[in-house]
């Protein structure tokens, strides 16, 4: 059996609620937090802490000032894959015209989670 | 002077950043006629388009956007609410009648309006400004400045990088140059507890495990033509370096996150008076300055904890400076709102209307639990922490203010001392 702090960042009262984990990796117990909403986040976090990852990919554009595109994952990925969706992404050329959440790269890291661009770009 | 254009409207926004649109929109909804913002940069959105993370939008639009998302939603709304701007428009002068000078495209243009908001936000504290020992070497930037190298110029600012000051910007950069393949070494705050918002130290920072050194600061930088050592040191109670406590850092890049500040030279061209706290206007709670017809509202006033509050309040603005545009000048209360014990400032600084509710924004100096604030002894709002980091907001009804003609009303928070 083991305790674990989780910062819960589900609304600004962010409780640090302690966690009991059981030796067969089960949660047991949530202590110090105000709202059932925590136990769930806390468990995510102890389970598979999950991000959105937002960043940039390069642009062929007209616009010479402008040369990268705004993108995030159209879903939270888990924590441990940033880097590897960071790796795909660097390598990513987008073309103009870019609509606004169009999907720029499908299913990332082949978990159904699609790169979408976040802004426009007309030509 | 042959080449100056003239303009008449009924209202003027300065600045078409988040604020400035949101005053704009809200202007139209007021049902002005004749809106005009201007913007001095090539287009629209302030600082957003290079604010790629997300956070954005959860109260305005009810959805958690990006930065370039939250500019492409509003400039919808502008676009649908027929709102008239000007890019690449400088607003050089403004006078206290609302007539306003601006440069655009190498001519002048003079605008008599009907009343004006100012949105100009904010701009960065330097390094030159904070006094750090050491050589002045390539490799120092804003965090902004990186920020914009990076998300819309696609380039690197350096690769082992020391951040000074802990607000969002700096850990936010912190995230986004160590998943771009910097090392982050270090970020450092004076103040012994974080600056910026709780869940950017987690996901920017502690997710990442960058250090963190509170209650340090630059000692020196040393470097000929770029950055080649920092080195931090331990502050005591009166900020002074604690001798044996340096650590030094090998790096080629310090960005530094030391804090905004409201940009009001043109503010003070028409004489509006500034809080020398904030360094933002003086307001009333229509968010009118001391000058009549010219209104403030956004981050120009003081510094918000989101996009959407900046918009929010200066639309708030917007609807008080379209009522002066059609005319309504009538002002029923003089009372002064002051800063009291354990609060950093407040706005509004007087309450000049019995007008529907009454919201106050303020900071406590330091950490606190078991908080409770004063507002006057008219009402007591309790919270279980107020931290510097998070603005405190109370709405009250006006009618709990027409008891007082005129007078004070001190805004104070009790608490325990949390750090």
């Amino acid at each position: 059996m083991k305790e674990q702090v989780v910062i819960c960042l589900q609304c600004p009262f962010a409780c640090n609620i302690t966690v009991t984990i059981a030796d067969d990796g089960h949660i047991t117990d949530f202590k110090n937090n105000r709202c059932e909403r925590g136990k769930n986040y806390a468990t995510q976090e102890i389970v598979c802490p999950v991000r959105v990852l937002t960043s940039t990919v390069l642009l062929e554009t007209k616009d010479k000032e402008h040369p990268m595109l705004p993108v995030q994952t159209s879903a939270p990925i888990p924590k441990a894959n940033l880097f590897d969706a960071m790796k795909i992404i660097m390598g990513i050329k987008a073309k103009a015209p870019v609509k606004y959440n169009e999907v720029i790269y499908p299913n990332i890291l082949g978990i159904g989670v699609d790169l979408v661009s976040t802004s426009e770009v007309l030509e | 002077m042959a080449n100056i254009l003239k303009h008449t409207v009924d209202l003027t926004v300065i600045g078409g950043g988040p604020a400035g649109l949101g005053a704009a929109i809200s202007a139209k909804k007021s049902g002005v006629k004749n809106v005009l913002l201007l913007e001095r940069s090539e287009e629209l959105g302030g600082v957003l388009p290079q604010c790629i993370h997300n956070g954005f939008g959860l109260h305005f639009f009810k959805e958690e956007l990006t930065g370039p998302a939250y500019t492409y939603r509003m400039l919808k709304n502008a676009e649908e609410a027929h709102v008239d701007f000007i890019t690449k428009a400088m607003a050089v002068g403004i006078s206290c009648d609302n007539t306003i000078t601006a440069l655009s495209h190498n001519k002048v243009i003079e605008i008599h309006s009907g009343s004006t908001i100012l949105c100009m936000g904010c701009r960065e504290r330097s390094f030159g400004a904070l006094r750090i020992p050491g050589t002045r070497p390539a490799g120092i930037y804003t965090a902004g400045t990186a920020q914009r190298l990076m998300n819309i110029e696609g380039m690197m600012p350096g690769k082992r990088v020391v951040i000074l000051g802990s607000g969002d910007i700096g850990m936010i950069m912190a995230r986004r140059l160590t998943l771009e393949g910097a090392k982050v070494l270090a970020v450092v705050e004076l103040m012994p507890f974080i600056g910026g918002l709780i869940r950017n130290e987690i996901q920017c920072l502690r997710d990442f495990g960058i250090p963190i050194y509170v209650g340090h600061t630059i000692k020196e930088v040393k470097g000929t033509d770029r950055v080649e050592k920092v080195t931090i040191a331990a502050v005591d109670k009166d900020r002074k370096y604690i001798p044996g406590t340096e650590v030094e850092f090998e790096a080629d890049t310090l960005l530094v996150s030391a804090g905004l500040i409201p940009e009001n030279e043109l503010s003070k061209m028409a004489g509006v008076q500034l809080n020398g706290l904030t360094g933002g206007p003086l307001v009333d709670n229509l968010w009118q300055t001391n000058i009549p017809g010219i209104f403030a509202g956004g981050n120009v006033v003081h510094v918000h904890d989101l996009a959407d509050y900046a918009s929010e309040s200066a639309a708030m603005a917007a609807s008080n400076a379209a009522a002066y545009a059609n005319g309504d000048r009538s002002l029923d209360l003089d009372i002064k709102v002051t800063a009291g014990k354990n609060i950093r400032y407040v706005v509004p600084n007087s309450i000049t209307k019995a007008q529907e509710n009454i919201t106050f924004f303020m900071r406590v100096t330091w950490p606190l639990n078991n908080a409770t604030v004063h507002i006057g002894n008219i009402y007591n709002k309790k919270l279980i922490f107020a931290r510097p980091s998070e603005q405190i907001r109370v709405d009250l009804p006006a009618n709990m203010f027409t008891q007082f003609n005129h007078g004070e009303i001190v805004v104070s928070c009790d608490g325990e001392v949390a750090v």
